[in-house]
């Protein structure tokens, strides 16, 4: 331990300057860096020696990073500031490449899919990054200058190797095995995969940071945090980053509701439990007791437009709405486009979403004349057929971009919601800048609700819960 | 930064290194990784306490214990909940023994002053220390637990930022307590609601999430007696499968566990589908997981 460099002598030397850089494109990815929490990092960096990376990363994130979150940013951050800096902190760069033996250097694609195969059937973690940085030199073809993003890069090297036939020969493989074998092995064989594609990805990066600079690189790379992804525009992978938070999210809000509930509770002062809790102060009521009151939950109405445009935020309002259906008395749920079908049944019977939004296209009859949206008929569809079911103690919630392509706008049905029901929200997916322009309505409607919300990502949608009453 | 480097009062440090951390964790029986390490060396060095947050059973708890073990210290826990106040966290004035005092006052009728009096009822024979100042005023290392911190309501936590900060407890009628050694302090929690920003700020924060397969194989061959590594290796790869599913609870590192001296109990040697699916209630809790898990587990790889 007695070589350790002294983080005095290096934050001294410059390594400032590259700590406020990092801190600054921390707090650009939107993870909140406070000034003492980069205070601490800078302390940290005191006591743990510079040459265990590992310790580093994790000692840096904990004073750093106080939310799962914000991990994968703060990891693919570091990631980009200390490479280049690998001289000064850790042996970063240097670890990468693992000597793929005299072979390494000339090998056809295919036997380098070959050896990808090989290490993917293994698991073996070293030969995984080796085979990452020579797949990289062999396939990337990147040229200093070429004003391309680093996932053009990932791209060209996946496709190069193949990945998609290699999973397929790795899954057969599997299928071979059978059993329970087969289905772990399948399982590890995607995850594996997986990890080479961050590996590709990751020294793609490095490589981008040696040639441009970390600024630039982590300028690329900034992503929107999972909460804050636009519903409108959803890539397939931040779908899946997005699924993952909704359970979590979910039960966070069942408890801040069933506490929100219970701490209102409190009803008039309970006499006879005062008194008897007087005894042990010598008569002195010193703890008074109150009574609870029994506050009923409120029964939910949720309406989503599913037609195209709006049908992925339709999707996690719903998966929210059902993971907290235990908050509420009863929840039910309709469909619309320009017909509307209720689909409690179908929601309830389903074991995850993506089933649940199959059985809704297949079987719910949404579709009245042309199958673009009409609020205005499927609202008043909706309050001839079931209004007669909404009550004082019912919450209604509407989901959809009020653009009604022209048709009646039918503004008395949301009036006749209003009426009969204690609240009408309206949760609307686009921005605010584009309500009431085109065929949008929702001036007209909001009119008549208790309020309109803006929720273009889970943030908002969170926010929208938090304060329901 | 001269002023920031006295945070842990000049007191010797207790670990040499992460590794070293690691290393007598792994004495007490206690399996961490490089995270874990770190963290827990750090809050040693910085003398600040360590925010704890993952799903239930992942050893958030264990953690505590563990370093306490390591450290020879003793440990003191507060179990959090929905109206924890002032008076189970901090320390409570010991109402009867007070009434009891002035009562026999009045029998004995001795001429003593209101002020003798007073000055004598809220001294320490009559103060009931609760964990946190417990903590506090404990001579010898201490360890402190603060379990599941999300439970207490968020006005609630504002009583803990004292301590945590300045490890000192206000008692107006005895005046500041502050503490001979900093101890380490744990806070843990299940996510079941967003911490506030001003205990964030404070803590280191970690975040334990399930093992790893290799991890978790080690813990399953170090706490199941008699297992053969062979069904060590099958169980956690099997766990990781079923984690991978969407579930409403994946099956946590204890459960893991259970699964696995189940097994053994039963005397399986080598796990099959069949074998898997009759004892997945031991692993998953919830009837529509064992379905969904026992419906893949049928399936073919596809």
């Amino acid at each position: 331990m007695s070589d350790v460099s002294s983080a005095e002598e290096v934050i001294g030397g410059g390594l400032f300057g590259v700590f406020a850089d990092f801190f600054s494109e921390l707090r650009n990815a939107g993870v909140p860096v406070s000034t003492t929490e980069a205070l601490d990092a800078m302390e940290a960096l005191r006591h743990i020696p510079l040459e265990d990376r590992e310790a580093l990363k994790h000692g840096l994130a904990a004073a750093l990073v106080k939310q799962e979150g914000h991990w994968r940013a703060f990891e693919a951050l570091f990631e980009v500031y200390f490479s280049v800096h690998a001289g000064l902190v850790g042996a970063a760069g240097e670890e990468g490449p693992v000597n793929l033996g005299p072979q390494g250097e000339g090998l056809t694609p295919s036997e380098l899919a070959e050896l990808a195969y090989k290490a993917l059937m293994e698991g073996d973690a070293e030969a995984l990054a080796g085979l990452a940085h020579a797949a990289v030199s062999r396939f990337a073809g990147m040229e200093p200058g070429r004003p391309v993003g680093g996932s053009y890069y990932v791209f060209k090297t996946l496709r190069q190797l193949q990945a998609d036939a290699l999973l397929d020969r790795l899954l057969s493989a599997a299928q071979e095995t059978g059993g329970l074998e087969g289905l772990v092995l399948a399982e590890e064989y995607r995850r594996r995969l997986e990890r080479l594609k961050e590996e590709i990805s990751a020294e793609v990066n490095r490589r981008l940071v040696a040639e441009r600079g970390p600024e630039e690189v982590a300028r690329a790379m900034r992503r929107p945090l999972p909460e804050d992804v636009d519903f409108m525009h959803l890539a397939r992978d931040e779908l899946a980053a997005l699924q993952r938070t909704v359970e979590p999210l979910a039960r966070r809000l069942a408890v801040h509701m069933a506490r929100k509930r219970r701490r209102r509770n409190e009803g008039r002062l309970d006499f006879r439990a005062t008194m008897r809790r007087s005894l042990s102060s010598g008569g002195a009521p010193a703890d008074p007791r109150f009574k609870a009151r029994q506050r009923s939950k409120p029964e939910l109405w949720v309406l989503a437009d599913i037609s195209g445009s709006v049908a992925a935020f339709a999707r996690f309002t719903l998966q929210l709405v059902y993971a907290l259906s235990s908050q509420f008395a009863r929840t039910r749920s309709w469909a619309f486009i320009d017909g509307i079908d209720e689909v409690t049944d179908l929601l309830r019977g389903a074991d995850d979403m993506a089933q649940a939004v199959r059985s809704i296209n297949n079987q719910a009859e949404v579709i009245w004349n042309e199958g673009h949206s009409d609020y205005g008929h499927a609202l008043s569809e909706l309050v001839e057929r079931w209004g007669r079911e909404l009550t004082s103690r019912t919450t209604v919630i509407i989901l959809g971009d009020a653009r009604n392509n022209y048709h009646a706008a039918h503004t008395w049905a949301v009036a006749e919601l209003a009426r009969r029901s204690r609240q009408v929200w309206w949760l609307n997916p686009e921005p605010q800048a584009y309500w009431d322009t085109g065929d949008s309505l929702l001036a007209q409607y909001g009119a008549h609700c208790t309020g309109v919300h803006e929720c273009r990502n889970l943030r908002q949608l969170r926010l929208f819960v938090e304060q329901l009453p | 930064m001269t002023a920031l480097s006295n945070a842990s009062g000049g007191q010797a440090p207790r670990f040499d290194s992460p590794r070293a951390v690691a290393g007598s964790l792994r004495g007490a029986g206690y399996l961490a990784d490089d995270g874990m390490a770190a963290v827990v060396f750090l809050a040693d060095r910085l003398g600040k306490p360590v925010l704890v947050e993952g799903p239930a059973g992942t050893g958030k708890t264990q953690l505590a214990k563990s370093v306490a073990e390591m450290t020879g210290s003793r440990l003191i826990r507060l179990q959090c909940y929905e109206g924890l106040d002032e008076a189970k966290a901090l320390y409570e004035w010991n109402y009867k023994k007070q009434l009891l005092r002035i009562q026999a006052e009045q029998v004995t009728a001795e001429g003593e002053t209101w002020e003798q009096l007073e000055q004598d009822i809220f001294s320490e024979p009559f103060l009931m220390p609760r964990p946190l100042l417990e903590a506090i005023r404990a001579p010898g290392p201490v360890v402190l637990l603060i379990d599941e911190v999300d439970r207490v309501e968020v006005e609630t936590e504002a009583l803990l930022l004292e301590v945590l900060s300045d490890y000192q407890v206000s008692v107006p009628e005895l005046g500041t307590v502050r503490a001979t050694q900093i101890p380490l302090v744990f806070l843990t929690s299940n996510n079941t609601r967003e911490l506030s920003e001003a205990l964030k700020r404070r803590c280191l924060f970690l975040h334990l999430d399930y093992p790893g397969t290799e991890r978790e194989r080690e813990i399953v061959l170090a706490k199941v007696e008699g297992i053969k590594p062979a069904l060590a290796d099958q169980v956690v790869r099997t766990v990781a499968l079923v984690r991978s599913l969407e579930l409403k609870k994946p099956p946590s590192v204890s459960e893991t566990l259970d699964w696995a001296r189940t097994l053994v109990l039963l005397g399986v040697s080598h796990l099959d589908a069949e074998v898997a699916k009759s004892t997945l209630q031991v692993l998953l809790k919830h009837q529509s997981d064992i379905q969904r898990a026992s419906k893949e587990l049928s399936t073919s790889v596809g």
